[in-house]
């Protein structure tokens, strides 16, 4: 196993001690206002060990994630500091990787990034000059062999723990457990998941994933969230890449009033969570409530989570 | 696959004229000519200079939109097409298709592939891998003994040492 040096990511001690995770995403504002960020934390800080700043999502331009994650840290929080391939070239994200470090950023998440053509802006520039395991690998050669791609010196510790994204919803679905390795192979110490809806093929991936031993290698963190209503489950899985919802769960809403539909969607969401968890090999969730991030506390109560009782601890991660 | 064997003659037939085929001679020019009506057209050769074909399943990876050298993103719809062009096949499902009927060069899908080098858009793959020049990087990115250990991976079987 790769050596590791600890990173002072305060996510990674609470996974190492084997305490079941929370991580959730902040609702990034369009404003300059740094007061919006910290109010947008205050919703989240209190059960959550993690808090995710997305890179432009759904290719949409809000307050960039490097600057929240900064901002989060001023006021204690720990920010999981999210990197897209979309919009930056090697240059530039190897100098940001530098300077979240210096801004006591620990936590990376290094994923691809929704096509320009998926947000509002899709005139602009798709640049995609690394893919995410590149992305990774070179991260990783960064903290460990303290280089940059040219092969010049880093000349400070580099202190990070590295995450990539998953998504086993999507076709090839054999793949997806592959891809995995991979993305351990080139230096992911956890993972994020893609919501998860089909609990079922969700079930199938972790028979794969630990039959080839990955779920001691690397943390994951399943994917969950609330569906606001009937309509905004139909525009996530149509208008949304990469986001799967099975028929079931959209009849179910679509059974129920138009009143009620959000407290239906949060009681699917705590159903999943529960029934993720007594999955082997997940370490816990990302709660992503886009716009409802008030119901997380909600959701963390109602399934159960709070009474984190640690697990086993796991060796030599 | 018929197409590895094919990749391998060509490597065969080419070796001996390596010392002919030198970058930005005349040689690389009329190597590029071929390269562009032989592989564009089986292959919608996007001319990156840095041919991995064999270990992508013989399917141009670089027909990606997002130019992904290491697998499918997470945006491919449930009908096998690509998140940003509805209308085309996710070229890493072609990919992954490819490499699984590819009994010699399959695993290699596993290798993580390093950054496209963008100096070589338009040369010639032939020339630079002759010559080494596609593979040289200023530090290492992935030693051989981590590709022989992850390549068992595609297959399946995941015996340990
Ligand atoms: S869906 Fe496939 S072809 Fe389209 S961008 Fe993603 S990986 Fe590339």
């Amino acid at each position: 196993m790769k050596k590791n040096k600890s990173s002072m990511s305060q996510l990674e001690q609470v996974l190492k001690s084997g305490r079941f995770a929370i991580t959730s995403e902040l609702n990034p504002p369009d404003s300059a206002d740094a007061e919006d960020v910290n109010r947008a934390a205050m919703i989240l800080a209190g059960f959550c060990d993690g808090i995710n700043a997305v890179d432009a999502s759904g290719a949409n331009c809000h307050m960039s994630s490097m600057s929240i994650c900064a901002l989060l840290t001023r006021v204690g929080y720990e920010p999981v500091y999210q990197i897209s391939c979309r919009d930056r070239n090697r240059i530039a994200i190897q100098g940001d990787i530098l300077g979240a470090a210096a801004m006591g950023i620990r936590n990376l998440l290094c994923i691809t990034g929704d096509d320009v053509s998926a947000g509002d802006q899709p005139g602009a520039k798709p640049v995609f000059d690394f893919d995410s395991i590149q992305l990774l690998r070179t991260a990783r050669m960064m903290r460990d062999e303290r280089v940059f791609l040219s092969g010049r010196k880093i000349t400070s510790e580099l202190p990070l723990f590295l995450g990539a994204a998953a998504n086993p919803f999507v076709p090839p679905y054999d793949w997806r457990s592959k891809r995995l390795a991979k993305k351990v192979a080139a230096g992911a110490q956890f993972i994020q998941t893609q919501y998860c809806f089909d609990v079922d093929r969700f079930k199938e991936y972790m028979r794969q994933v630990r039959d080839m031993g990955l779920h001691e290698q690397v943390y994951i963190l399943v994917g969950v969230g609330p569906l606001r209503s009937y309509g905004a489950a139909n525009f996530m899985r149509t208008k949304v890449p990469g986001i799967v919802i099975p028929d079931e769960i959209m009849d179910r809403l679509k059974k129920t009033p138009k009143e009620r539909q959000q407290e239906e969607g949060k009681n699917i969401c705590t159903e999943i969570i529960q029934q993720v968890r007594e999955i082997e090999g997940i370490a816990g969730v990302h709660i992503m409530a886009y716009r409802q991030e008030e119901l997380v506390a909600e959701i963390v109560r109602e399934s159960g989570l709070l009474e984190r009782k640690p697990k086993s601890q796991k060796a030599g991660i | 696959m018929l197409l590895e064997w094919i990749y391998d003659l060509t490597h065969a037939l080419l070796k001996p004229f390596k010392r002919i085929l030198k970058p930005n001679s005349f040689a690389e020019k009329a190597m590029i000519a071929i390269e562009k009506v032989g592989k564009e057209v089986v292959f919608d050769c996007q001319m990156c200079g840095q041919c991995i074909l064999h270990s992508t399943g013989m399917v141009c990876s670089m027909n990606c939109p997002k130019n992904l050298r290491n697998g499918p993103c997470g945006g491919v719809r449930l009908n096998g097409h690509c998140e940003v062009k509805p209308e085309q096949t996710c070229v890493w499902v072609k990919i992954y298709e490819g490499s699984l009927a590819s009994p010699k060069y399959g695993g290699e899908m596993m290798w993580i592939q390093p950054p496209v080098n963008r100096k070589l858009q338009d040369s010639s793959s032939w020339v630079n891998l002759l010559h080494g020049i596609d593979q040289k990087m200023k530090t290492v990115w992935q030693t051989q003994d981590e590709k022989d250990a992850l390549e068992p991976i595609f297959r399946g079987s995941n015996e340990k040492e």
